[in-house]
């Protein structure tokens, strides 16, 4: 929404701030200024001269020497080149030391361009005549401009007067955010209600005068709603002897300045009152409508129809239509058509101002893919109330205008008027909810300045229609807030109940998870949560795989984003391709994302959003520091106990030599592996990739903070070295089971401290060594103490066919 | 006899002086101190030949053997010292490191600076007993929106560009869903921010995303005001920005506040007379908030006309990319390790 500042003073004339201050004010009350344009901020000394003679330049064809008269003593002499000026014209003119905004070619010069004094081929010329490009704006907005050439002034315009105001340009546009509660702001009126409540002006609207000649209009036009639900109210009245032309300059001057382009009288009244009162209207060709009747009604399904814009149309039966007796003849609320519209030989006009259901005009916009400045105003919900003035108001522009003969009367068919509403005033309650101390009369003030009454009687507000916002105290208090003015609302923090502050258990664990991967070298990445179905088959998911079963969304940003992902990897897989494609070199990153297993597809029920935490490497490092980071997080989320690794994981992503399930108390909490090669491959990782998932609602479950210090061992410890030849792919992990079970009630730990597979070894086995170290909390223990382990992890390590070595 | 005692003690005594004098290795030293004071050493020999010396001359010729091995012994210690410190001066100057080489790092990771900025702002609420809460990505359209005041065909689910998965399931498009769910629970009073992913059908480009990042907080309790929801964001806005921070309270519309208001922070850059930064206007916008709509309370159960409440969104990226002065959003989302590695 835009209005200019002149426009704004036509109704709230005491209004006398800068533009600044206009903005700054306007916001804190509400109506957001996103910012404003002053239309001369690039012009300077620009005055109308006229030119008393043109000579030829003496030493030039194309240019001419003008001796114009600028209001001063003596007149200027300015060469130009521009071929359409004659002895006689008036035309702007800046004066020697002024400003342009840019060049006849439209194009602006931030700052604009200072004209000099100078000597074109040898003739001095003290200023320059300028077109309506260089004054900043365009034949679009100025039509009566010439095409190629300097801009001509009508014969009446004062010499040596600024050009600038004779062009309205030294004018303001304010650019709003107004937002969607506000229906009644996008208007030049509703916008200067809360300029005038803001400033503490008085606001004057427009007043309407009667207008309409003897004759009744429903001699000419009858209308029918058919839904009044999707049609509450529909005002039509006519025009005859319509006598097209341009409209005069101050209302092309105020619709240049919103940026609409004037066209003729007619197409410029509906634009200026849709502009300032809010409600968009529309001029038929009353000798297109068959039968003198206007019917509104729904489509049928599959009907079509020609917009103005020449467009076929195929609609259904939620649309709704504006018809006469045979045919239709406009998009209810969107656009007219072809059929009916106003040309050139129009003789009489049916105008139409409706108010239509704005969520049905949303929707069917949507539907015919339409969006016009008419539909984007009906879509809010417009007042119905305003539909009438507005209707009167461009009956009176017709004849102020003399643009035809207004018949009288109205034809208003509005079965189920809209009144004023009624919300209960309740100053403390207002100042209980602000936290501040406002007296209540000056809380009626500020709703007296927005033009809402008071009934002393119940001691009720009385909101007119256009206010359809205001429905509870609370609305009632946002007004009083912010005429109060926000700023001077008082800065408290809540008292009462205190209550503590913290973060859920859930949280805290993944702030430790967060940590140990960061300790342990792994960035933080973050991907999104939808992906490609094609992500099943770059990961060579089988077919039947339950992880394809995934949610789809109904409206995507397309293929790629289209399902919500059920395993964690392409987001880090594909973060680490981008990595590797950009030479970077040992990356280590981690996520905490979730996936969304679905119950069942199409969802009925919410789908289980499970934390994975999902680490990635490429570069320094192995599968064995995968399987470090997760024991340190293990460790540090008190899950003690050294986790299983089970290498029938059955990843089909994953390396099927280099891969394990993690299993934890016999449950699978997770798992890592080397990327599969043919799966690096499709993700163009040229290194061998590790990568490892943890499912955090197990660790969630599972996790403890609770730590009880053990004491330091004060006795001696007594160690064992165990060195074994065992078959090469037997699991070590089995030899660490029998010691764990036979180690008996001593047993401290154990590590691996040598594991050798060559020459000086048996083909097909690996030596192996275990160093044993028992300890009792209380005593020195003897070589008798650990004899009965010992020889337990012995005899079961020969059942396991693994020989001894000494 | 005691002439000839006193002589070899002086003549021993001035060779083991000048011994000790030319040595400059301990185990030289160790070998006098045998020499001269050992079981087979020259002062033990003068001792042994005692048993020739007149009975009543024996104290005297002791005190005379011992002042000649307090000598040796001392002046061995005093060299002793000498030549250990000289020692390990030599030691220390051959281990001279070049100390501008590289440092060797335990090659720690970063966080991505989403999650700093939520860290910082988790600390500030937690510090004013909020409790973080969560809840479900994909959302029942009930709390997304029918429970906020966004009824059915309210113009603002179009203005969300909501992704759908069902008629009524779909991604959550802010945070402000989990309000509901925290105040279905009739735990009062409240106060919590819930941080989260949030979902909206925009194109990726340098300011939007389809998918970031929301903080959503709500205070509800008897006699909560305005005046309240301005302090405790004016609090949130130094704590975050800086002690000398101002905010602007600007009116504002959402469904599920009123009064509402949109925030403005003075810009942290310029402090506010104007920079690039705020595009001149000394303000930067950081959040929309306001008053518990009292529709929103009572269908969540709980009653307006005993208890009130504030509420307010703050977008994670928006604080992101402003307080660590990331130009693009879109490097949010390519984990880029070099884009990591500054934060």
């Amino acid at each position: 929404m835009n209005t200019s500042l002149s426009w704004l003073k036509a109704y709230v004339p005491g209004l006398d701030v800068s533009a600044q201050e206009y903005c700054d004010a306007m916001t804190l009350s509400g109506s957001k200024v996103e910012g404003y344009e002053r239309l001369d901020a690039d012009l300077k000394d620009i005055v109308i001269g006229q030119i008393l003679k043109i000579e030829k330049h003496p030493d030039a064809d194309k240019l001419i020497v003008c001796q114009v008269d600028v209001g001063t003593d003596a007149p200027v002499q300015i060469v130009t080149g521009a071929p359409n000026v004659h002895e006689g014209d008036k035309v702007p003119v800046v004066l020697d030391g002024g400003r342009v905004a840019g060049g006849h070619d439209g194009k602006k010069t931030p700052g604009g361009v200072k004209i000099k004094k100078g000597k074109l081929r040898g003739v001095e010329s003290c200023g320059m005549m300028c077109s309506i490009e260089e004054l900043g704006s365009s034949r679009e907005l100025f039509p009566e401009a010439p095409e190629y050439g300097i801009y001509i002034f009508d014969s009446s315009a004062p010499v040596g007067e600024s050009a600038i105001a004779e062009l309205g340009l030294d004018d303001v546009v304010f650019e709003y955010e107004i937002t969607s509660n506000r229906v009644d702001c996008f208007s030049v009126i509703g916008i200067a209600r809360e300029a005038a409540a803001t400033f503490q002006k008085e606001f004057c609207p427009p007043v309407i005068k009667k207008t309409g000649n003897s004759e009744d209009v429903s001699d000419y036009i009858q209308v029918d709603i058919r839904d009044q639900a999707l049609c509450p109210r529909y005002c039509a009245r006519v025009v005859k002897n319509i006598k097209l032309g341009p409209s005069p300059k101050w209302m092309q001057r105020r619709l240049a300045s919103n940026g609409i382009r004037p066209i003729n009288n007619l197409v410029d009244i509906t634009n200026y009152v849709m502009e300032e009162y809010g409600q968009p209207m529309h001029a038929y060709d009353l000798d297109t409508i068959a039968g003198h009747k206007i019917i509104v009604r729904r489509a049928d399904d599959q009907e079509t129809f020609v917009t103005l814009d020449g467009q076929e149309r195929t609609l259904d039966s939620s649309v709704l239509m504006i018809c006469d007796e045979e045919k239709p003849v406009g998009l209810a609320g969107i656009m007219g058509g072809e059929n009916s519209m106003i040309t050139d030989s129009v003789q009489t006009v049916l105008f139409e101002a409706a108010c239509f259901d704005g969520t049905n005009i949303r929707l069917s916009s949507k539907k015919v893919g339409l969006r016009t400045d008419a539909s984007a105003k009906f879509e809010k919900g417009l007042d119905p109330n305003n539909a009438l003035d507005a209707i009167n108001r461009a009956c009176q522009l017709i004849e102020e205008l003399g643009a035809g003969e207004v018949v009288g009367g109205v034809v208003d068919v509005y079965p189920n008027p809209v009144g004023e509403t009624r919300v209960p005033f309740d100053a403390a309650m207002i100042n209980r909810l602000l936290g501040t101390q406002i007296e209540e009369s000056a809380m009626r003030e500020y709703l007296q300045r927005l033009e809402l009454g008071f009934d002393d009687k119940t001691g009720e507000v009385i909101v007119p229609s256009w206010r359809q916002d205001l429905e509870c105290l609370a609305d009632l208090a946002e007004e009083v807030a912010r005429l109060y003015g926000y700023d001077n609302i008082p800065t408290t923090l809540p008292t009462g109940e205190a209550t503590t502050g913290k973060l859920s258990f859930k949280l805290r664990i993944e702030e430790i998870a967060r940590n140990v991967a960061q300790f342990c070298g792994f960035s933080q990445a973050m991907t999104y949560s939808f992906e490609s179905p094609k992500v099943f088959d770059k990961l060579s998911l089988d077919e039947k795989d339950p992880l394809r079963k995934a949610i789809v969304i109904s409206n995507p940003l397309g293929e790629d984003f289209s399902i919500m992902r059920t395993v964690s990897l392409n987001g880090m897989l594909t973060s680490l391709a981008t990595n590797y494609n950009r030479r970077n070199k040992n990356v280590r990153l981690y996520e905490l994302g979730n996936i969304y297993l679905p119950k069942q597809v199409p969802l009925t029920e919410l789908p289980d959003e499970r934390m994975q935490f999902t680490l990635g490497m490429y570069g320094d490092g192995d599968f064995f520091t995968m399987k470090g980071v997760i024991e340190e997080f293990l460790e540090q989320t008190g899950l003690r106990e050294t986790p299983v690794y089970d290498p029938n994981s059955g990843k089909p992503f994953l390396h099927p030599g280099r891969q394990a399930n993690v299993v934890y108390k016999g449950q699978v909490i997770g798992f890592l592996g080397e990327v599969h090669p043919e799966v690096a491959d499709r993700y163009e990782l040229g290194e061998r990739t590790y990568i490892a998932v943890i499912d955090m609602p197990y660790i969630v479950q599972n996790a403890t903070f609770d730590r009880k210090y053990e004491g330091i061992a004060k006795f001696p410890s007594v160690t064992r070295d165990l060195s074994m030849l065992m078959k090469k792919e037997m699991l070590v992990g089995e030899v660490e089971e029998v010691i764990r079970k036979k180690g008996g009630r001593y047993l401290e730990s154990f590590h691996l401290f040598d594991l050798y597979e060559g020459s000086q070894i048996r083909e097909g086995y690996k030596s192996v060594a275990y160093s044993i170290t028992f300890r009792a909390k209380d005593k020195t223990l003897e070589e008798s103490d650990i004899n009965d382990a010992m020889e337990g992890i012995l005899n079961d390590l020969k059942k396991l066919d693994i020989e001894l070595r000494s | 006899m005691e002439m000839h005692i006193k002589d070899r003690l002086d003549e021993i005594r001035k060779q083991a002086l000048a011994d000790i004098h030319s040595s400059d290795k301990l185990e030289t030293l160790n070998d006098i101190k045998v020499k001269y004071l050992g079981k087979k050493g020259a002062l033990t020999a003068v001792l042994k030949s005692m048993k020739d010396v007149a009975q009543e001359e024996r104290p005297k010729v002791g005190q005379l053997v011992n002042d000649a091995r307090v000598a040796i012994e001392e002046l061995l210690e005093r060299t002793r010292r000498e030549i250990q410190a000289r020692e390990r001066e030599a030691k220390l100057a051959a281990e001279v490191i070049d100390v501008t080489l590289p440092a060797k790092k335990n090659k720690v990771g970063h966080r991505h600076p989403n999650t700093i900025a939520l860290e910082e702002v988790e600390r500030i609420f937690v510090g004013m007993g909020y409790e973080v809460v969560e809840g479900p990505e994909v959302e029942y359209d009930y709390y997304n929106f029918e429970a906020l005041n966004i009824p059915a065909n309210h113009p603002a689910k179009d203005e969300q560009d909501t992704f759908y998965i069902t008629g009524d399931i779909l991604l959550r498009t802010q945070t402000s869903s989990v309000q509901v769910r925290v105040m279905e629970q009739e735990k009062l009073p409240i106060r919590m921010i819930a941080p989260g992913r949030v979902f909206r059908s925009d194109e990726v480009d340098a300011t939007h995303s389809p998918s970031f990042h929301q903080i959503e907080g709500l205070v509800i309790d008897k006699n909560i005001t305005f005046a309240d929801l301005k302090g405790t964001l004016a609090e949130f806005a130094r704590q975050l920005f800086g002690e000398q921070t101002r905010v602007k309270f600007r009116p504002h519309h959402f469904p599920f506040t009123e009064p509402s208001a949109e925030v403005d922070v003075s810009c942290f850059k310029c402090g506010g007379t104007g920079c690039r930064f705020c595009k001149g206007s000394g303000w930067i916008e950081i959040l929309g908030c306001g008053m518990v709509h009292p529709r929103v309370l009572k269908m969540s159960g709980i009653d307006p006309d005993k208890y009130s409440g504030f509420a307010f969104g703050v977008g994670l990226e928006r604080i992101a990319l402003l307080k660590y002065e990331i130009d693009d959003m879109r490097l949010l989302y390519e984990n880029d390790d070099r884009f990591l590695k500054q934060f």
